[in-house]
């Protein structure tokens, strides 16, 4: 077991040395998203700039390592991006998980692909966006 | 590997025959062996039980109780043979003591609605913390209904119950019935179920065990153990889903009402009334699990035929070897270290998730449980979200703990 399809090195490393994890002063919106099965949790925060764009996002994640990742994978993919374009990826990262086949351009969050051989993990990997979709779906109805 | 552990483990009823046994352990899984490691949840069946279900369904089949034809009269029989069956396996005085369920959390339930719904409020069902939910919810469901009262007993520490707490719980006299796990699922903590039982009826308390796990891996004789209620689980003692079984002394059956009304249960029926058929049968309304039943018959005589010695040396010399091996690996902590325990490990990994411990094992073929385990108030006693764990059958292996210690620590190489 050298090295593991799933738990690559970009999933390892954002799971141990998070690039956009910690609090967001700043931030004008906050979600969260839990998994009560197994405990995990993620906590976001974000500011958006004029036109709907995420200017900065952070998160706050307790949980397995496929929702750690996720989650900063995606703090990191879904910066300067508008809520349809975060709607796009997130089909897009569900196709892949259920067929295991990523679509064009999925790019690092192919990593996830593999989970579509381990059905009970996909919620992990799929815990932060969901957060992320119900936090900018919030503030749109507001 | 130490010689000893071999040579007991492989003195216990030839390991390599009764793998045989089991066609499913020569399954691959994502490319490898497979490696069984979750007999706890539901235990694999050997082909002596899967012959005899599908035998029964080309061979011998009916519905039982009312035909009046050699077809129908032949499937009574065979499924009426298991309750005796039953009663001998668990040490019965009668068959009549023996009610067929679902499962075990069927039996609990029938217990709770039916034997609950005698109590008054101000009287006490007293539990552990260390509850599957099958022996928690129905229990608070009762209390929501009645307004008996629900109280939690302690366990210590080291993951046992705690005695002296149990007594003070028993003290005031108002605890009704001791619902109490024989071996939890969680810890492999065994019970003393022969002190339980002597306090609580010292205090005028029935007890119920929940036998879910014990029943798979000790000798349990509900007589000598003095017991008023006893469950088990036909999918965990290497059976199928769909049945188990609820025993109860039989003067509390008999002062028990009905649990599910309908055909089978009855006596008489009119328009304005019905009377109840006599025990067991007035707890076992509709067509019951046959097939199921029959094979649950193949599978107790499986059990008998290795015997609890060798079942219980097998998995003690298992549990002691696992408990050492895992021990070894960096980083791990087992959760439950009560002195008297059987084949079920639960443990955690510093940096190491349990859910990636449970999926880079399966990558591996080898298949463990990790999660709240049905036991979310016991995870939060002990402070931990989820645990992984390892528990055992007859076929397990000490080759198969090896592996899973080596994987182990390749895994937790994966995250430091
Ligand atoms: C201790 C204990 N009690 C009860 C149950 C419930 O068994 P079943 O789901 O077969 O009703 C289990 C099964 O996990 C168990 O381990």
């Amino acid at each position: 077991m050298a090295q593991d399809d799933l738990y690559r090195t970009v999933v390892l490393e954002r799971a141990k040395a998070p690039r956009h994890a910690g609090p967001l002063p700043t931030a004008t919106l906050n979600g969260q998203g839990s998994n009560p099965l197994c405990g995990d949790r993620v906590q976001l925060h974000a500011v958006l700039d004029g036109q709907g764009r995420i200017e900065a996002i952070r998160h706050e994640t307790r949980g397995c390592a496929i929702c750690a990742a996720s989650a900063d994978l995606m703090a990191g993919r879904v910066t300067g991006q508008n809520r349809t374009r975060v709607n796009r990826l997130h089909a897009e990262l569900v196709e892949a998980v259920e067929t295991g086949t990523a679509p064009e351009g999925l790019g690092e969050l192919a990593a996830f692909a593999p989970l579509h051989q381990h059905r009970s993990r996909r919620r992990c990997a799929l815990l932060p966006w969901s957060a992320l979709i119900d936090m900018l779906n919030d503030d749109k109805d507001r | 590997m130490d010689q000893s552990v071999i040579t007991s483990v492989h003195a216990a009823g030839s390991l390599r025959h009764v793998r045989a046994d089991f066609p499913i352990l020569s399954q691959k899984v994502h490319g490898k062996d497979l490696v069984f490691l979750d007999s706890a949840a539901s235990a694999q069946k050997p082909r002596q039980v899967i012959d005899c279900m599908a035998d029964t369904m080309r061979t011998q089949y009916a519905n039982i109780h009312r035909g009046l034809y050699w077809m129908s009269e032949r499937t009574t029989e065979a499924y009426e043979a298991v309750r005796d069956q039953v009663a001998r396996f668990l040490g019965a005085a009668a068959r009549e003591e023996v009610v067929f369920t679902r499962n075990s959390t069927e039996a609990i339930n029938l217990v709770a609605h039916s034997y609950g719904g005698l109590l008054r409020p101000g009287q006490v069902v007293l539990v552990s913390e260390m509850e599957h939910h099958a022996n928690l919810v129905p229990w608070q469901m009762l209390r929501d209904r009645t307004g008996v009262e629900l109280r939690i007993t302690p366990i210590t520490d080291d993951g046992a119950l705690d005695m002296e707490a149990l007594a003070a719980n028993l003290a005031d006299g108002k605890v009704a019935l001791v619902a109490i796990t024989h071996m939890s699922n969680v810890l492999g903590t065994i019970t003393d179920a022969r002190a339980i039982i002597d306090m609580a009826h010292a205090a005028g308390a029935k007890v119920l065990l929940d036998g879910s796990q014990l029943a798979v891996h000790r000798r349990v004789d509900v007589q000598a153990l003095g017991a008023d209620f006893y469950v088990v689980t036909g999918h965990k003692l290497y059976g199928p889903t769909g049945i188990g079984v609820l025993w109860a002394r039989r003067e509390l059956l008999e002062a028990m009402p009905p649990f599910l009304g309908g055909g089978d249960m009855i006596s008489t029926v009119s328009f304005e009334r019905s009377t109840w058929a006599n025990v067991p049968h007035k707890f076992e309304a509709g067509t019951p699990a046959i097939i199921e039943t029959i094979g649950l018959g193949a599978a107790l005589a499986y059990i008998e035929s290795i015997g609890f010695d060798a079942i219980g040396a097998h998995e003690d010399a298992l549990t002691a070897y696992a408990l050492e091996a895992l021990g070894n690996v960096s980083g791990l902590k087992v959760i439950g270290t009560a002195p008297q325990r059987g084949g079920v490990i639960s443990f955690t990994m510093k940096d190491v998730h349990p859910h990636d411990i449970a999926t880079l094992l399966d990558r591996n073929g080898i298949a463990v449980r990790a999660g709240h385990h049905c036991a979310e108030p016991l995870m939060r006693r002990l402070g931990v979200t989820a645990t992984a764990r390892a528990s055992f059958g007859i076929y397990t292996t000490p080759e198969e703990i090896d592996l899973l210690a080596r994987t182990l620590e390749q895994i937790r190489g994966f995250f430091v």
